[in-house]
């Protein structure tokens, strides 16, 4: 008998309808069990650091736009805080509540693609379409606030380019009176379901030891057991007026992600509310001529009003010297932003710290002996964005 | 934890190595002598009173005109105490190298990986330290500072007109 044991090489993509986007894995399996992984990243890099150090500090606005493409504006504001950290720009609460709405609604759709994708990915297909016609809603916030949907290009730095207007309002409103509903019968089709649970507990999980070693954060720490959260530990945009749960899991598995995202929506929707209900009076952007654009009718009329449009517009402002870290708690991680001026117009050196490539490192750790189903569920729970990936 | 509680820490542990201090940034900046910047993150990591056990970020960046010009900039978290830190050591061009953090943690080993891809620098003792986001087969390193982003033999630009 030949005790030569056989081993079969797979090609898991790079491009393959399970893995929702361009990752490829080449697996080791012994029959249906992984035995062992190997990632290729990189199909979609576009070298936005280095793209950046030409570009004046808004245009960058819409390369973060591409990074975490299923919650931009998280990307956008991140980086006007990070500018505004720069340049010693200090923003009004009504600023800071308008951002904070608008990052909470991003992390809201953000969290239902994922959660309603590892439905799909274990065979439940419908709530998936039941919650796209929230994140539906969301968009049109969205186009209402900033005129585009998927890639925003939300808000300025030291603001945003124009207030709320009515049709905002209403349909936060709407969206906060529609989304329970819509929520509470999707957790009743998965959260308790027993397929469901049979597909995803204990399933892809992760010890919080190895999680921190591994550069985990946001919800799949948190599913590991680490209260971790950006928005607590150091809080931007007036995150500490609020009041909110951090949920964590317990055994950081696909199910424990699940349900830590699921109750980060509800948290998420009560953040707006709160955050509706007190919006402060006050200018929607800061008073910063240098760096923020004046009115178009200024521009026509007013002399120093037509200097700083153009010098804006040609990025013919320089920033100060110096280096700034900011980063704030994306949908699936912390998303930092590192930046070095050297005093010109644009930065000399950025650097994105970007959560999915982090933490998509441990994947090979995370499905190594399981079967071939349970990884392409782990990499659905584990949120894996491309565009973050590859940058 | 102040501050002047971690440099001194340090400054007793590594002394003369401890090139430079900056409190006057938003996170406490400290440049060390490249040889011994291994030690001086294990000792951040593992010194029961420092705990700085989270790898928040690691990358490169390149001054042409400086002597050491390749620098590895390091962003260190303690949780529990709710502080960062940030580690800087400059290498120079001829040998552009310094020793490994993953072993440290496992979240350095595709961190360097992109250091290495985008700056060339080397992370010895790296298990696996070949090309990540750019093609193998690629031979040089684009974000050094000697190959800008446009197209050098393009005329039309006027390069003092589009910044750098």
């Amino acid at each position: 008998m030949n005790t030569d044991k056989q081993y079969t090489t797979l090609n898991l993509g790079p491009t393959h309808p399970a893995t929702h986007g361009i990752f490829q894995n080449v697996l080791k399996m012994d029959g249906e069990i992984i035995l062992d992984a190997e990632q290729t990243i990189g199909y979609i890099h576009r070298a936005f650091e280095k793209i950046a150090e030409r570009r004046p500090f808004y245009q960058v606005t819409t390369l973060t736009d591409r990074l975490n493409y299923c919650s931009a504006p998280i990307n956008n504001i991140g980086w006007h805080l990070t500018v505004e950290k720069l340049l010693g720009i200090r923003t009004n609460k009504r600023i800071d509540y308008m951002r904070l709405i608008v990052m909470e609604l991003a992390r809201i759709t953000d969290h239902l693609v994922c959660n309603s994708v590892i439905g799909v990915d274990s065979g439940a297909l419908t709530g998936f379409v039941y919650v796209f016609q929230e994140r539906e809603r969301v968009y049109e916030i969205y186009e209402e606030i900033s005129g585009a949907r998927l890639t925003t290009n939300l808000g300025r730095i030291g603001g945003f380019e124009r207030d709320f207007n009515p049709a905002v309002y209403k349909k936060i409103k709407e969206f906060l009176d529609c989304l329970p509903k819509v929520l509470h019968e999707f957790e009743k089709l998965l959260m308790r379901n027993r397929i469901f649970m049979d597909r995803t507990i204990k399933v892809g999980p992760i010890s919080a030891e190895r999680a921190i070693n591994y550069g985990f954060t946001g919800p799949n720490l948190r599913a590991a057991g680490v209260d971790y959260d950006v928005r607590v530990m150091t809080p931007y945009c007036s995150y500490d007026d609020f009041e909110f749960t951090i949920p964590v899991g317990i055994q950081g598995d696909t199910y424990d992600r699940f349900c830590v995202r699921q109750e980060e929506i509800w948290q998420s929707l009560k953040l707006i509310r709160n955050a509706m209900d007190n919006l402060p009076e006050g200018n929607f952007h800061v008073d910063a001529p240098h760096v923020y654009l004046p009115d178009k009718q200024d521009v026509y009329n007013k002399m120093e009003a037509l200097i700083y449009h153009f010098k804006i517009v040609m990025g013919e402002i320089d920033a100060p010297v110096g280096e700034v870290f900011h980063s704030v708690e994306g949908a699936n991680g912390e998303l930092g932003y590192y930046l070095v001026s050297d005093g010109g117009r644009a930065a000399y050196r950025l650097h994105f710290r970007r959560p999915c490539f982090v933490y998509y490192q441990a994947y090979p750790e995370m499905i190594r002996g399981g079967v071939l189903s349970d990884a392409i569920l782990t990499m659905s729970s584990m949120n894996v964005i491309a565009g973050e990936l590859d940058a | 934890m102040e501050n002047s509680f971690i440099t001194e820490k340090l400054r007793k542990q590594f002394s003369e190595d401890i090139l430079d201090v900056d409190g006057s940034s938003d996170i406490l900046t400290i440049t060390v002598a490249s040889p011994v910047s291994y030690e001086v993150i294990a000792y951040l990591k593992e010194n029961p009173g420092l705990g700085f056990s989270f790898l928040t970020d690691l990358c490169g960046i390149h001054y042409p005109d400086r002597g050491l010009s390749f620098g590895i900039i390091y962003h260190l978290h303690n949780f529990y105490e709710n502080k960062r830190i940030r580690i800087k050591t400059f290498v120079n061009a001829d040998k552009p190298a310094v020793r490994t953090v993953s072993d440290l943690f496992s979240a350095a080993n595709w961190m360097e990986r992109e250091t290495y891809d985008f700056y060339g620098i080397i992370f010895e003792g790296h298990p696996n330290l070949k090309r990540i986001l750019n093609v193998e087969y690629l031979d040089y390193f684009p974000m050094r500072k000697e190959y800008p982003l446009e197209d050098p033999t393009r005329e039309d630009k006027d390069n003092r007109f589009f910044g750098r």
